[in-house]
């Protein structure tokens, strides 16, 4: 008990840590700059505690509940002996299937379960006036982060060039965005870059060391890297996709009605 | 019946953040007694894990109303009235320099990049050599992430579209890729994504939306979005320019 709250204290006390340049920041700019009373400061101070005591709370218990849980697992789906891989048989990309199906699951479950893109989501549904749901937001990146780990462990089984697969992604997304709904290209990028966080990174970074370390001829070092570009690149595809798919859709049913 | 009606309030948060946190916990025990079919070690540990991350997380989601959105929206709006732009920019650059340059994640990635750098040869030299490298490395993200920020604030302003910046700016990119160094190429990708912490992401999407409602002609949705696309994009090419200047 008293060593859980020590660990508690400790998280804490990084949490803090991380909100001081922005807590030096306001201040100073409210006292030296702008020179004007903040407004509800009593609820605002105290929604900061919350965020602090909640962060700090969100990142301890994922330390020891789904961390370590996402690591065992990720060793033992790579694992040559539960592969039913041998050095007579070294079988190929699709005695991985069980690595892809994981890392598609996984990828979907801890985007949903991202504290920044709910903040996100949540922004974009007050702003939009409803017309843009967080859940709808949420799962659309979600599913495009699925598609990235399933393509990303492909790539490290079957060692393709990172690069080539990133320009290709790269290439989709510009296209996709000379077409796609001016309005959500803002969103889409946005919610790209804020995937990949507090949830999303540790369990990714630990399915691309462990699935390389396990795979014959893979460096960790290199292939390790480049599942995290992968799931910041495709939640703006799947959401852009959406976003087109839903404007033609509504535009075939106008013609149907003229 | 006020305390009824708080109780209720409360039930109904915890059920949103059970809810955002079932996936994770579906796959994980589908995986455990379906494929895997290990027992699990520290179950106790495990299932108490679980209640600290779903607590933590319904705190987060009611301190992000109470306070990281109003904290963003209030400096929006007292910057914007003061009409000073020096002052807007200069805030903006230091938000997301200050937050970027203490980030762990950051801290981690530069010493494991520079370690990479050293066993492939890319950087001789002593000890000193090696830690100016990663701190270069630090140094030069959190200056793109605060000009990023900065950029985008006077992209607001001036209500031009997200689609030139990301057209030039991903243009850039692949053509840096190519003639990057390839031990710089996965750390710059990578970079993008580990610079916008969950503190900092609410603050800026506050920032953003705040200062494009209350500038008038501006649309939040079109104009208010759109800084932290720029915040990750901007690391991805100050790195591969760092790397093309040391190699």
């Amino acid at each position: 008990m008293i060593e859980g709250l020590i660990e508690y204290g400790l998280v804490l006390f990084k949490t803090i840590l991380d909100v001081i340049p922005i807590l030096v920041l306001v201040i100073f700019f409210q006292l030296v700059v702008l020179r004007e009373p903040f407004p509800h400061l009593k609820t605002v101070i105290i929604g900061s505690i919350y965020v602090v005591l909640g962060l700090s709370l969100f990142l301890l218990g994922l330390e020891k509940a789904l961390f370590p849980i996402g690591n065992i697992m990720a060793t033992q789906l790579s694992n040559p002996e539960f592969l039913g891989i041998t050095e007579a048989n070294p079988g190929t990309w699709a005695s991985y299937y069980w690595i892809y199906i994981f890392a598609a699951l996984i990828g979907f479950s801890s985007a949903i379960a991202e504290p920044s893109l709910i903040a996100v989501a949540i922004k974009a549904g007050e702003v939009s006036g409803g017309t843009i749901s967080s859940w709808g937001l949420r799962l659309t990146v979600a599913l495009g982060v699925s598609m990235a780990m399933a393509l990303g462990t492909f790539r490290i089984v079957t060692g393709g060039s990172l690069v080539y697969y990133v320009l290709g992604v790269y290439i989709v997304i510009l296209i996709l965005t000379f077409f796609a709904p001016r309005k959500i290209i803002p969103l889409a990028y946005d919610s790209g870059g804020v995937t990949t966080s507090t949830v999303t990174v540790p369990i990714v970074a630990a399915i691309g060391l462990g699935l390389a370390t396990s795979v014959p001829g893979r460096n960790p070092a290199i292939d390790g890297f480049g599942l995290i570009a992968l799931a910041c690149a495709f939640p703006i595809i799947s959401l852009l996709s959406f976003a087109l798919f839903s404007e033609m859709k509504m535009k075939m049913s106008k013609y149907k009605n003229r | 019946m006020n305390f009824g009606k708080k109780l209720l309030g409360i039930l109904r948060k915890i059920r949103l953040a059970v809810t955002d946190l079932l996936p994770i916990i579906l796959v994980i025990a589908f995986f455990q007694i379906f494929v895997v079919k290990q027992s699990l070690p520290q179950v106790g540990d495990v299932i108490f894990g679980s209640i600290m991350v779903v607590l933590g997380l319904m705190l987060f989601i009611e301190g992000l109303e109470m306070g990281l959105f109003p904290i963003g929206d209030a400096m929006a709006n007292s910057l914007a009235r003061k009409g000073s732009a020096f002052w807007l920019f200069t805030f903006a650059f230091l938000l997301g320099f200050s937050t970027t340059i203490a980030e762990p994640a950051l801290i981690a990635v530069a010493e494991k990049a520079a370690n990479v750098a050293r066993d492939s040869q890319l950087i001789v030299g002593d000890e000193q050599v090696f830690k100016n490298y990663a701190l270069g490395l630090r140094i030069s993200v959190a200056l793109s992430v605060g000009f990023a920020v900065m950029l985008g604030v006077f992209r607001i302003i001036k209500g031009w579209p997200l689609f030139y910046f990301i057209v030039v700016g991903y243009s850039i990119i692949m053509l840096a890729t190519l003639v990057a160094p390839k031990e710089i190429i996965g750390l710059a990708f990578d970079s993008g994504g580990v610079t916008t912490s969950t503190i900092t992401v609410p603050l800026v999407t506050a920032l953003g939306v705040g200062l494009a409602n209350i500038i008038k002609g501006r649309n939040p949705l079109l104009d208010g979005f759109g800084l932290i696309a720029l915040a990750s994009l901007m690391p991805m090419i100050f790195v591969m320019i760092y790397g093309l200047f040391w190699f």
